[in-house]
């Protein structure tokens, strides 16, 4: 029996060593947290000022943006013209010519931070380089041949890919060639605030599950004593 | 008191309840020394019951159509009021019942409670768990992810590799020459009634078969061979209240551990919830990696480990599909001496400590791409897992079991 129990608690491990990196490139951590409400509002600003151009956020309605502390008033004044509070977050550009612009059609990102997770966002937009062999100029490392031209160039400044020998086997690195509007730790900090807010827009239920959970669980555990006390009760007379 | 009384006789002589409540619950005797093991059972039963209400509850705002489906599973997450936590209670049930009920299977291999008289009690029981993954499997396929759509694609493809009537089979599951929407109106038809329903009555069949031949115990042994003078098993005690206050405390330490990861971590990670499974199912788009969820990764392994024969993948499916029937025979592999896993020899604590390495080992390798390395080990593991069952008519017999004890074994 010991061997057995010994063996189910190593089996309940391994699934734990299984999980790999399978895009290969080395993923930064994302620096956010949802308790931060001025970075997920600085980072709701950003998104719709930046990425609603292309990408919609189609589960997305603005005035769940109350949720990270914006007020009536504060979500008007984000809404772009033809929105109301209640509507979903519409890309500007219709996504047939966005598909004749890019070659494929920007996906929807409502809940794009759950499928790819924030340390892949984080790396990702962080991780453009000129490359004039593509069509829009750039490239990028996380997301090889990727159909989004380098949007947030602007702020960032390019980047150039270099490629250091260690050992025989090939380490690729990239170095800011002419430096954007904000300073690198600037820049830094603003992904973080855009991906914070992607992760809250995946799924704006994280701001409150945890919160209950505590609560639930908290009463599991008192229903859990008196109901070993109803069973200890019981069973005084079963010898 | 006394009209309470009156309306229980004007009951009783149109319905017999008193004799059904004395006859299932308070002299339904169960054996006094039930372990930890025999939790589970009941769990089972409380995991249905939940996944029942809270499909139920999903259902109001689901939408069964292709090109609706995903909204509507994200209109529930956002939209609908505690949406989140329904659906989350219905995805967590999921994984949790197979978690349960491998735990019920493994309890019935450690004390050998598919053995004469339960070997029918067993075969319902290995049929409940058949309809379990085929409600499972239709189920994942409503949220129409991308893992939804190719899982499906790729287990229904299984099908077309039966000989002669394969392909004209998998069309027949589909509705469609490939996943589409004809096949998620169907699945979800099957889903939220046809099986529940089955389900439903096959427990109903197992617990009845259960309460003729009785419950078996850790140590092996008959309980009805002891009675005292009025017919009670001596080692027997009555379900209520007893049984009923123990699963009572079991089902709230149970619901703890199903509420931390609702709250907390309703995707385990990946392994509950798919990451892939957040991006729209897309037919154009094959996925790079397509892995079933975690309950059905040991027979994906197995599927994979055999080799194709003149190009045809039907061996590997038979290998699954045997695979997942295999523990049927049980009741007549086994030709122990005795039940309990107490009093088996070393034996048969080698070969079910194998098993249960290869089963465990193999749901891992589902998980992962197959890759020489890993198609090797899955085959070695495969062969450990056919082992278990083909060798057991020699090695339980072979086996220098313990004397069993006249009596339960009771602190």
């Amino acid at each position: 029996m010991k061997l057995i129990k010994k063996l189910w608690m190593l089996a309940l491990l391994l699934p734990a060593l299984a999980v790999a990196n399978e895009g290969g490139a080395h993923l930064d951590k994302a620096p956010g947290s949802l308790k931060d409400q001025a970075s997920l509002q600085r980072g709701a600003q950003f998104f719709i000022a930046n990425c609603l151009a292309c990408h919609s956020a189609s589960y997305m309605r603005y005035n769940r943006l109350a949720d990270i502390g914006l007020s009536e008033d504060e979500i008007k004044k984000l809404l772009p013209e033809g929105s109301k509070p209640g509507s979903t977050m519409k890309a500007v550009m219709d996504a047939e010519s966005a598909k004749a612009a890019f070659g494929v059609t920007p996906p929807d990102l409502s809940v794009e931070a759950r499928a790819r997770g924030v340390d892949w966002l984080y790396s990702y937009l962080r991780s453009f380089y000129v490359d004039t062999s593509r069509p829009s100029g750039a490239n990028n490392l996380v997301f090889p041949n990727v159909g989004m031209p380098n949007v947030l160039g602007g702020y960032q400044g390019d980047q150039a890919l270099e490629i250091e020998k260690h050992e025989g086997h090939e380490v690729k690195k990239l170095k800011l060639t002419s430096p954007g509007s904000l300073s690198t730790a600037q820049f830094d900090a603003t992904v973080g605030d855009l991906v914070n807010y992607l992760d809250f827009m995946s799924e704006p239920a994280k701001l409150v599950r945890f919160k209950l959970g505590y609560i639930v669980i908290g009463f599991l555990f008192v229903l859990l004593f008196l109901a070993y006390l109803l069973k200890k009760e019981f069973w005084k007379d079963v010898h | 008191m006394k009209l309470l009384k009156n309306l229980l006789g004007w009951i009783d002589e149109r319905f017999p309840l008193i004799e059904t409540w004395k006859l299932h619950l308070s002299e339904y005797y169960a054996p006094k020394n039930f372990n930890f093991w025999y939790f589970f059972g009941g769990l089972a039963i409380l995991v249905l019951v939940i996944q029942i209400l809270s499909g139920i509850f999903l259902t109001m705002s689901y939408k069964p159509d292709a090109l609706f489906a995903f909204a509507s599973v994200e209109y529930i997450m956002r939209d609908v009021q505690s949406g989140w936590l329904i659906r989350y209670i219905h995805s967590t049930g999921a994984s949790m019942f197979f978690i349960v009920i491998y735990l019920h299977i493994f309890r019935g291999l450690l004390y050998g409670s598919y053995r004469k008289p339960r070997e029918l009690l067993w075969i319902i029981g290995v049929v409940i768990y058949l309809a379990l993954m085929a409600e499972a499997f239709m189920g994942y396929l409503l949220p129409w992810g991308q893992m939804s759509f190719w899982g499906a694609q790729v287990i229904v493809n299984l099908f077309s590799s039966v000989p002669f009537i394969g392909p004209d089979l998998s069309v027949l599951i589909r509705g469609d020459f490939v996943v589409s929407d004809a096949t998620l109106n169907r699945f979800f038809a099957l889903h939220v009634i046809a099986v529940p329903l089955v389900l439903a009555g096959l427990v109903f069949v197992h617990l009845i078969a259960l309460h003729a031949v009785g419950s078996n115990n850790p140590d092996g042994i008959e309980i009805k061979k002891k009675k005292d003078a009025n017919g009670i098993p001596l080692d027997g005690i009555p379900f209520f209240p007893y049984m009923v206050v123990k699963d009572v405390m079991a089902a709230v330490a149970f619901l703890i551990v199903f509420c931390a990861v609702v709250f907390f971590a309703p995707d385990i990670g990946g392994y509950f919830l798919e990451d892939n499974n957040f991006v729209p199912a897309n037919p154009m788009k094959t996925p790079e990696h397509i892995a079933p969820v975690w309950y059905f990764t040991p027979y994906y392994a197995i599927l994979r480990a055999v080799p194709p024969l003149f190009g045809s993948q039907f061996p590997g499916v038979i290998a699954m599909g045997v695979g997942s029937v295999a523990i049927l025979f049980l009741p007549w592999l086994d030709r122990g001496a005795v039940k309990s896993i107490r009093y088996r020899g070393p034996i048969f604590k080698a070969f079910l400590a194998a098993f249960v390495v290869s089963f465990v080992g193999l749901g891992w390798l589902g998980l992962l791409p197959a890759t020489p390395t890993y198609t090797l080990i899955s085959r070695v593991l495969s062969v450990v897992y056919f082992a278990f069952f083909i060798l057991m008519p020699w090695y339980t017999k072979i086996d220098k079991c313990k004397p069993e004890p006249d009596r339960v074994t009771f602190k």
